[in-house]
């Protein structure tokens, strides 16, 4: 958990998260305990990802060959999931 | 007022169920209303989940099961069963009296994702001397298995005078429970607390000392236990957004039915609450007099009227401006620019004086029959 994040972690979501679409706000929301994140389209695909199954490296190869025209997502992900561990949304 | 800005209602977020205002506790802080006990018609399960239902088409998705104490009501897993099916993220806010294993087990097996424990001090004697009832080791025990069954823990403690100065054996008991926030609530002066108000509002040196300290531990904890701390309004030079603004993201339903935009406005004479028996959450939500009664700032009066801050604090709360000054329109007088504002200075300075040995008001059936 102390140790920095790497291509070779296992993100997960906390338990005290949970990620659902919301019609109401048009948009993959994480719920914790009574307050709620409205989540943009990458931070979504990106988090549904963190399953405590795959590592980052399997993550970034999913998302690339999901949006081929994006080119190399590893910095953007590896940022994003540093951002998502320091908020407290997941942990590896 | 009504429809001039109809097109700017936000969608309800936060349901607030106040399933019954039963309770084993007495705490001299609730903040339900004094004459609670008068509330004998309680919803039924089918009315809840319609209501749930109703709410959550129009957008609504954190709800609040609370009371009195929700564990109370013997359908509560049936509830929660219902509402996460429905897509709700459900908060239990529970003293845990009434909570076994069993239960608690039936609870996260509904699907019950959150659960808020209330703790009155951090340790028995005080704990049980304020709560009106022996409950402290069974708070610790239940908040010991609630955790060890993988279920998030929000411990919350209504801070006042009396354990204000508990500050730090209160977060040292948090870190042992390892909780996973910790809300620092500071007793807001509704109901049985407003009249207790004298003994339970802090002196500015017991707020600033147990900042210090809550401060302290927010750094020590960084990245890991989440402390809230909601500093009590009377020290504020600006009143709180309460609610986010009237009928904007929150509706709270009561024991009976009545649907209002906070778990107090019902004390605010002159404005005809719905009921959910009678009407469908939509049209409350969107329709009702009373949801668009305090809605955008045409009721406002001066100061607030042409003031440049209305868009931040929406003029306060204002179950406070009528609990104060008579006047639900008024300004809160938690302000500085109202003109009421000596009324919480007074108030500051009667709470120095009160005596310690007076007794608090305690939240149970025979006081509230005799103000009732
Ligand atoms: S504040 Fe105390 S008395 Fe009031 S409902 Fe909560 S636990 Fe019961
Ligand atoms: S005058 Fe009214 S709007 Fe202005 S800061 Fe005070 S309460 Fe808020």
């Amino acid at each position: 958990m102390t140790e920095r994040l790497s291509v070779q972690s296992i993100p997960k979501l906390k338990s005290l998260f949970r990620m659902q679409w919301e019609p109401a706000q048009d948009a993959h929301v994480l719920l914790y305990p009574e307050g709620m994140i409205t989540l943009n389209d990458s931070a979504s695909e990106i988090l549904q990802l963190c399953d405590g199954k795959q590592d980052v490296l399997q993550l970034i190869a999913k998302l690339e060959a999901k949006f081929p025209a994006a080119g190399s997502l590893e910095a953007d992900i590896l940022e994003f999931l540093e951002e998502a561990s320091a908020n407290g949304w997941i942990e590896y | 007022m009504a429809g001039s800005n109809i097109e700017k209602i936000t969608a309800p977020r936060w349901l607030l169920a106040e399933l019954t205002y039963r309770c084993p506790l007495q705490c001299g802080f609730c903040s339900n209303p004094l004459d609670f006990s008068r509330y004998k018609q309680e919803l039924d399960t089918e009315d809840w989940v319609r209501v749930f239902q109703q709410a959550r088409e129009i957008g609504a998705v954190q709800l609040g099961l609370s009371g009195g104490e929700p564990l109370v009501r013997q359908d509560l897993e049936v509830l929660v069963g219902e509402a996460r099916q429905m897509g709700y993220y459900t908060n239990l806010i529970t003293s845990t009296l009434g909570m076994n294993e069993q239960r608690l087990e039936k609870l996260q097996k509904a699907g019950l994702d959150h659960i808020q424990v209330s703790f009155q001090a951090p340790e028995e004697v005080l704990n049980d001397q304020i709560a009106g009832a022996s409950s402290f080791l069974h708070k610790k025990r239940m908040t010991q298995a609630i955790k060890a069954a993988g279920l998030p823990v929000v411990l919350n403690i209504v801070i006042h005078k009396g354990n204000i100065d508990k500050m730090r054996d209160i977060l040292e008991m948090c870190i042992e429970l390892n909780v996973d926030y910790v809300e620092l609530a500071s007793a807001q002066y509704y109901g049985y607390a407003l009249k207790n108000r004298d003994l339970l509002l802090p002196s500015k040196e017991q707020l600033e000392r147990a900042e210090a300290i809550a401060h302290e531990y927010q750094e020590k904890l960084k990245g890991g236990m989440k402390i809230f701390y909601i500093i009590p309004d009377y020290y504020e030079k600006r009143p709180k957004p309460c609610m986010n603004g009237w009928g904007s993201m929150f509706l709270t339903v009561d024991p009976e039915g009545l649907a209002q935009p906070c778990h107090s406005a019902k004390l605010i004479p002159d404005i005809e609450f719905p009921n959910v028996k009678d009407h469908d959450i939509r049209s409350i939500w969107y329709d009702s007099p009373a949801f668009n009664h305090y809605r955008g700032y045409g009721w406002m009066k001066e100061p607030c009227a042409s003031c440049d801050e209305k868009e931040k604090d929406f003029g306060g709360c204002r179950c406070q401006a009528y609990l104060l000054t008579g006047d639900a329109d008024a300004t809160d007088p938690v302000c500085e620019k109202s003109a009421d504002h000596g009324l919480i200075e007074d108030a500051v300075a009667c709470a120095g004086q009160a005596s310690s040995n007076a007794q608090v008001f305690l939240r149970n059936r025979f006081n509230s029959e005799k103000i009732g």
